[in-house]
């Protein structure tokens, strides 16, 4: 089963490849894996989707608090929670077609953010499987490129984490 | 000492660090980048500085120093090779959980990533194999740095860090002040277990009919065999240990099983296969320990006590961890339950299987054994010997035959198994004996092939006139590998035939001014144990011509159940 898994890390040298290596070297599944800033300044946010039984998520999310670096790992999954990937698809076009790729970034609420006599480049956000639908409908006209972020998530409804529980010793 | 902010140099504020961190001894090798550190080190008097003959033997040497003294070992040496020479004994510390703290020199912060002349990224090399790890990139970072680096590494579940030290930065100026106390948000290791955790557990011991406690090095490096002795003795407990946590529990006590798992006794492998409740204390259930694991203590409640929550559920499921310090624990345990009365019939059950199934081996023979000059060592010292093993078929016989009666007076390779670990370990030990004016011998035990991988060491030995014993089981072969080769690889002996090629050890010896011996005669090793435990003031070096084909055992093969035990050659 897949798991989102949320790690806050210090925004320091070396983190992101600590936990990538800690991945690597243990033989866990990474499917996606995004890095950036948070709130806090020297704090960034991973989010990492990964897959396993429960034995082997257990272990990750120990492993992952493990790490020096590591400042508060939350398994997702366990949550109510936003998950959102953007992608970045270019497809090329026929006399004709055009039109129906435009419709299809319609459905999906993507945009078309480039375009030349070929091929016209989209933007969509949304959870992965929506991320994966358009994909798929896409592909008869030919993707030439493609981009994606991977997930970012948080977890819904009330913050229960109070700021001042991480910038303490700073 | 009156605090005074000063102005410093990085090197000077390494040097001031490592006084307030209480650091007396200091293994390494200089180099370019570190110059300048070594040239502060030239007037500095409060720490010795042993120097290697090879950075790999200075992390040895610090490894065995801190599993001996119980404190940090400390290494020094420079960037790119230095550094890179490193890795095998970082990962050695790694795996055994030992506190350790490496600094490497580094290129310029400005020529990092150039491929400039001995550069490499020892940062990235080694995050797979520290606790933990630091490249410093401004001088006003040093000093709380190397706090962290010492703190990391001697807390929680103990582990080597890397604290690599760019030429500009130690060169560079700051005003220095140490910091008072670490504070690291990521980092807060639990220490004492939990109250309702352990409050179960006692009730579960006490209504067990066949209990066993299964213990590791977890119990050596939280300084905790007292309370483990005491708990054990005073519930009736019978004890098995792993090959780390071998010296937690006299070895001639009636209730001590010795080793169990692939090289274990027979009755350490039944007591685990029949046990009703299993606590396992400061041990990680690695493959060697617990065989096939869907087999192993499959009828046991299981109770797990470490300090890393990672190592609770990673290979063996348990019914109840307990995570904290062993020390912790077996004192909040002991609480709970000092009386519980004898198992008599689990226990009578146990010298059944002690008295069916004893560790043998032929004798009287007319061969030289390992067996045998390990169990003549053993007596002579009265187990209170600090043995450092190598690694191969006579690490295996010492955790057999060796009879431990205290902790950190075993010193072996466990986790990663690295040949070439005990010339340069047993340096590390004695310098510890020698700092603490302890009169306790040390005992380098190898093989013949191990012991070709530091010998550089010996000169190491030889210069700072370390009363060691270096022994030499020689059996012409890489024996551990012959055996398998032998059992499972239809007698190929490939690459493992060291006869035509070994050197002549005693020569070797005489070379680096070692006074040197030989025999391959049985009535001889008393003799000759006698003269070399005899010399108290500088090296000494033995060989033993032992059999050439003997064979470990009992065994489990790799993967098979601990149940399955080989016990003799035509048994297979």
């Amino acid at each position: 089963m897949k798991h989102t898994i949320s790690v806050l890390v210090e925004n320091t040298f070396g983190a992101f490849d600590r936990v990538a290596t800690m991945f690597s070297a243990k033989g866990f599944n990474i499917h996606s894996i995004s890095i950036g800033e948070t709130e806090i300044k020297d704090i960034s946010r991973m989010t990492i989707v990964t897959s396993g039984d429960k034995i082997i998520i257990d272990q990750i999310v120990k492993q992952l608090n493990r790490l020096i670096d590591t400042i508060k790992v939350t398994d997702l999954t366990e949550h109510a929670r936003t998950e959102r990937e953007l992608a970045l698809i270019t497809v090329s076009f026929q006399k004709g077609s055009i039109q129906e790729i435009k419709n299809i970034a319609d459905i999906f609420r993507g945009k078309i953010v480039d375009i030349n006599n070929k091929n016209m480049m989209l933007e969509v956000t949304g959870p992965p499987e929506k991320i994966d639908a358009i994909i798929n409908v896409l592909m008869p006209f030919g993707i030439k490129e493609l981009a994606r972020s991977g997930t970012v998530a948080l977890r819904r409804g009330e913050q229960i984490r109070p700021k001042n529980e991480y910038v303490g010793n700073k | 000492m009156a605090k005074k902010k000063k102005v410093l140099s990085g090197a000077d504020i390494f040097f001031e660090a490592l006084r307030e961190e209480g650091v007396t001894k200091i293994f390494g090798y200089p180099g370019g980048a570190t110059i300048k550190i070594y040239d502060k080190l030239y007037e500095v008097d409060f720490l010795e500085h042993i120097l290697t003959r090879h950075e790999q033997g200075a992390t040895h040497a610090a490894d065995a120093y801190a599993r001996v003294s119980g404190k940090v070992g400390v290494v020094l040496v420079t960037s790119g090779p230095g550094a890179t020479n490193t890795v095998t004994g970082i990962t050695n510390a790694y795996l055994d959980s030992v506190p350790m703290v490496v600094f490497t020199g580094q290129v310029p912060v400005n020529l990092i990533g150039n491929d400039a002349f001995q550069e490499a990224d020892i940062v990235g090399i080694t995050r797979p194999i520290t606790k933990h790890n630091f490249l410093v990139k401004d001088v006003k970072d040093l000093a709380a740095i190397i706090k962290k680096a010492f703190y990391i590494a001697s807390t929680g579940r103990p582990g080597p860090v890397l604290v690599d030290l760019p030429k500009d930065v130690i060169n560079d100026e700051c005003v220095y002040e140490y910091p008072e106390k670490v504070e690291i948000r990521g980092y807060k290791p639990t220490v004492r277990g939990h109250k309702n955790q352990i409050k179960k557990a006692a009730k579960i011991i006490r209504e067990a009919k066949r209990t066993l406690l299964y213990v590791g090095g977890g119990v050596v490096m939280a300084d905790a065999a007292k309370e483990l002795t005491e708990f054990a003795k005073k519930n009736n407990i019978p004890v098995t240990n792993t090959l780390l946590g071998l010296g937690t529990f006299p070895g001639n006590h009636s209730l001590f099983l010795g080793m169990l798992g692939m090289h274990g006794t027979y009755y350490a492998n039944q007591a685990v296969n029949n046990c009703d409740v299993l606590i396992a204390v400061g041990a990680r259930f690695d493959d060697r320990v617990t065989g096939k694991v869907e087999t192993f203590a499959t009828n046991a409640y299981k109770i797990h006590i470490d300090i890393d929550p990672t190592v609770i559920d990673k290979n063996v499921v348990v019914d109840l961890p307990i995570v904290g310090n062993a020390k912790d624990v077996l004192t909040d345990l002991l609480k709970e339950l000092s009386n519980k009365p004898k198992e008599k019939a689990w226990l009578k059950q146990i010298d059944e299987w002690k008295a069916a199934c004893p560790l043998e081996y032929k004798r009287p023979d007319n061969q030289l054994r390992t067996q045998y000059v390990i169990e003549r060592i053993s007596e002579k010292t009265k187990g209170n010997a600090i043995i450092v093993s190598d690694v191969g078929q006579h690490q295996m016989w010492i955790a057999q035959y060796y009879k431990f009666m205290k902790p950190r007076t075993h010193v072996s390779s466990g986790g990663l198994g690295t040949m070439g670990f005990s010339i340069p370990a047993s340096i590390g030990a004695a310098f510890s004996m020698r700092e603490n004016k302890d009169k306790r011998p040390v005992v380098s035990i190898n093989g013949d092939g191990g012991f070709q991988m530091n010998m550089q060491e010996l000169i190491t030995a030889e210069y700072n006139k370390l009363p060691i014993k270096f022994f030499i089981m020689n059996n012409c072969f890489l024996g551990m590998v012959r055996q398998w080769q032998e059992l499972f690889h239809d007698k190929k002996y490939s690459f493992t035939d060291l006869c035509d090629s070994n050197p002549i050890f005693t020569k070797i010896g005489d070379a680096l001014g070692i006074e040197s011996m030989s025999t391959y005669k049985p009535e001889e090793v008393d003799e000759i144990l006698d003269k070399a435990f005899a010399i108290n003031d500088r090296p000494v070096l033995v060989e033993f011509k032992v059999a050439k084909e003997d064979l470990v055992f009992p065994m489990v093969p790799a993967g098979a159940s601990i149940s399955n035990m080989i016990h003799k050659r035509n048994n297979k």
